[in-house]
């Protein structure tokens, strides 16, 4: 058996804040093949964020210690990288995309530009960075790519704001892609055009992606495997389909009642209680 | 663009109307022409000198409408003014009797001279350090750039042009600490020590706000985004942060960027450079209101062109905006 494409072992992240120490992830343990997808599920506030970012050390150091585990990621400990070495991953090994795709782009550059730039910095060998721009536009689905490239962000519409993030995020082929929240700012419509395109990209490359959302309801049909968060740790890990089918843990339970489902009649979402399931962690 | 433009000189002309009945006010009714004639003329002046005085400057005509049977209605003070600044006639200097035109075309020279030198190093200064403050930021260095900084702008000007001149001037001997000459290194000599007081001045408050500036942008969701990308930290901060936080910056600077031809009162004054700036204290102080009211209503001209520049530059910068 090959080596495992990321293995995470026992890592915990801390925040220093000015009313001491946060513990936002507590010691998690999880590990990707290549070409899996998986799903990390949970609440807003559990850690999932934290966990994604960190895998290339995108949290400001100060205030965050990484103060336990390892991040073993195609051989090598991220947590024992320099800076250079980082830089080096980011974008090229793991990409990512972000909640606010509005946001999340530069407003005061093209979205050539900002698409050029990764190429540049990651593949030095490309000459004709144009194509290479328009090609993985073209890619998730922009019409016009050629024209639309010489936009800037705010001349595209949200949903395609967050596909030109999924182009810039492929455009130096990482081996993972890191999908933070992907579809949370967008509408009911465009949401589920991204997951497909996501899908999509998922049966094209060999690429593997790691889904975050707070949304039980996103990830059958995308995901192989599924960890849910509860309070920076892991308290559920399985297959989607078995995870999906037949829960165990109280927490998962109550997420998957979230799910709202079309022709069912509920008179109102399933609250979690919390108390009751901090005591069940103990 | 162009109707833009067209609009905001239409803008500008109630504003100019109205700093033209404010200093009207201000001249010619909280301070009556006679007052400055004495003041002008001296204790010794007979009443003959100022009626003499008030009638050769038309002074001595009704303020605002004229009721005298068989003359126009706008032949007073109020409404000769108002056609005078309308016409950009800046008129003569109540106390030389130069015309102000050429007064003023030649303070601006020395004014320039002193303050946009001041203003682009002060400017590139600023913006450089703040930078680097936020390349180093929540490290000892970043707190140490901030103590000199609060340090710098508690200082009061006075301090520094005393210190200019009594330590660096004279003591030293490196700078002539008074005066001034338009000809080639000579004018060099006479505002280096002048120039740079103006920098120093402005260091600490600009780094403190410019710095404050590029951490909002560095907080921005858009830095992650870059930061993902493996852009390096410099590159972050030259081209990502920097361009975003000029456009914040530019609305700050440009309005004032007109205004640098009135020159430094305090420093023109204190280091006898013959500029606008001089020029209105000198005014001031010898009740030649003619030059006082041209000042202000320059100063107000040249602050609605900064305004105006200041939306075109936010223009240029910002691809979101545009001006229709
Ligand atoms: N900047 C911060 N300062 C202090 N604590 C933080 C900060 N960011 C995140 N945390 C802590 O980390 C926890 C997990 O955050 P996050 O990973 O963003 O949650 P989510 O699962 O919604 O993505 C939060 O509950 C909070 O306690
Ligand atoms: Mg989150």
């Amino acid at each position: 058996m090959t080596a495992p494409l990321l293995d995470i072992r026992n890592l915990c992240i801390q925040f220093t804040t000015e009313n001491g120490v946060v513990n936002a992830v507590k010691g998690i343990s999880f590990s990707m093949e290549a070409g899996e997808t998986l799903a990390i599920v949970g609440e807003s506030g559990s850690g999932k964020s934290v966990t994604g970012l960190a895998l290339t050390r995108l949290l400001p150091e100060p205030p965050v210690i990484y103060s336990s585990g390892e991040i073993i990621f195609g051989g090598r400990d991220v947590l024992k990288m320099s800076p250079g070495e980082l830089r080096a991953i980011r974008g090229n090994k793991i990409a990512y995309i972000f909640q606010e795709p509005s946001t999340s782009l530069n407003p005061v550059f093209t979205i050539r530009n900002q698409i050029a730039e990764a190429i540049r910095l990651h593949r030095p060998e490309v000459k004709d960075i144009d194509r290479e721009v328009v090609k993985y536009l073209d890619l998730v689905g922009i019409v016009d790519a050629a024209k639309r490239m010489h936009d800037y962000p705010h001349q595209l519409s949200g949903g395609m704001q967050q596909r030109v993030m999924i182009a810039m995020a492929l455009s130096c082929e990482p081996d993972l892609l890191v999908a933070d929240e992907p579809t949370t700012a967008l509408d009911v419509t465009i949401q589920a055009q991204i997951i497909d395109q996501l899908k999509e990209l998922k049966a094209r490359t060999k690429m593997s992606i790691i889904l975050i959302t707070h949304n039980f309801g996103i990830i059958s049909g995308i995901a192989d495997k599924v960890a849910v968060m509860f309070r920076g740790k892991i308290v559920e890990y399985g297959e989607t389909a078995t995870v999906l089918k037949n829960p165990q843990h109280a927490y998962t339970k109550a997420l998957i009642e979230c799910i709202p489902q079309l022709g069912v009649r509920r008179k109102r979402l399933a609250t979690i209680d919390h108390a009751a399931l901090e005591l069940l962690d103990r | 663009m162009f109707s833009y433009l067209i609009r905001r000189i239409l803008y500008a002309v109630p504003i100019l109307l109205g700093v033209m009945v404010l200093t009207f006010f201000l001249f010619f009714v909280v301070q009556k022409p006679e007052t400055m004639a004495r003041n002008v003329l001296g204790k010794r002046a007979t009443p003959q000198t100022i009626a003499e005085y008030l009638h050769k400057r038309g002074y001595d005509k009704p303020r605002f409408i004229n009721r005298e049977p068989g003359q126009p209605f706008y032949d007073s003070i109020f409404f000769t003014q108002l056609q005078k600044l309308a016409t950009f006639d800046l008129g003569v200097s109540d106390v030389t009797g130069r015309d102000l035109k050429t007064v003023f075309k030649e303070g601006a020279i020395p004014s320039l001279l002193l303050t946009l030198p001041a203003f682009f190093v002060g400017f590139i200064m600023a913006v450089g350090l703040a930078l680097y403050l936020v390349f180093v930021r929540e490290t000892r260095l970043d707190a140490a750039g901030a103590l000199v900084s609060i340090a710098l702008m508690s200082v009061p000007p006075m301090i520094y042009i005393i210190f200019g001149q009594a330590v660096i001037a004279l003591t030293f001997n490196y700078f002539p600490a008074f005066g001034f000459e338009l000809s080639g290194l000579t004018t060099l000599k006479f505002l280096l020590l002048p120039v740079s007081l103006i920098v120093v001045m402005g260091l600490g408050s600009d780094v403190r706000l410019y710095r404050a500036i590029f951490l909002e942008e560095i907080g921005q969701d858009y830095v992650r985004t870059a930061q993902a990308k493996g852009v390096s930290s410099t590159r972050l901060l030259l081209v990502h942060v920097l361009k975003n936080g000029m456009i914040a910056l530019i609305t700050l600077v440009v309005a004032h960027l007109p205004l640098l031809v009135m020159g430094s009162l305090l420093i023109e004054n204190f280091f006898g450079i013959p500029g606008l700036g001089n020029l209105l204290v000198s005014a001031i102080q010898t009740s030649d209101f003619a030059t006082v009211r041209a000042s202000v209503y320059l100063g107000s001209i040249l602050y609605l062109i900064g305004l105006a520049a200041t939306d075109v530059c936010y223009a240029l910068v910002d691809p979101r905006i545009r001006l229709s």
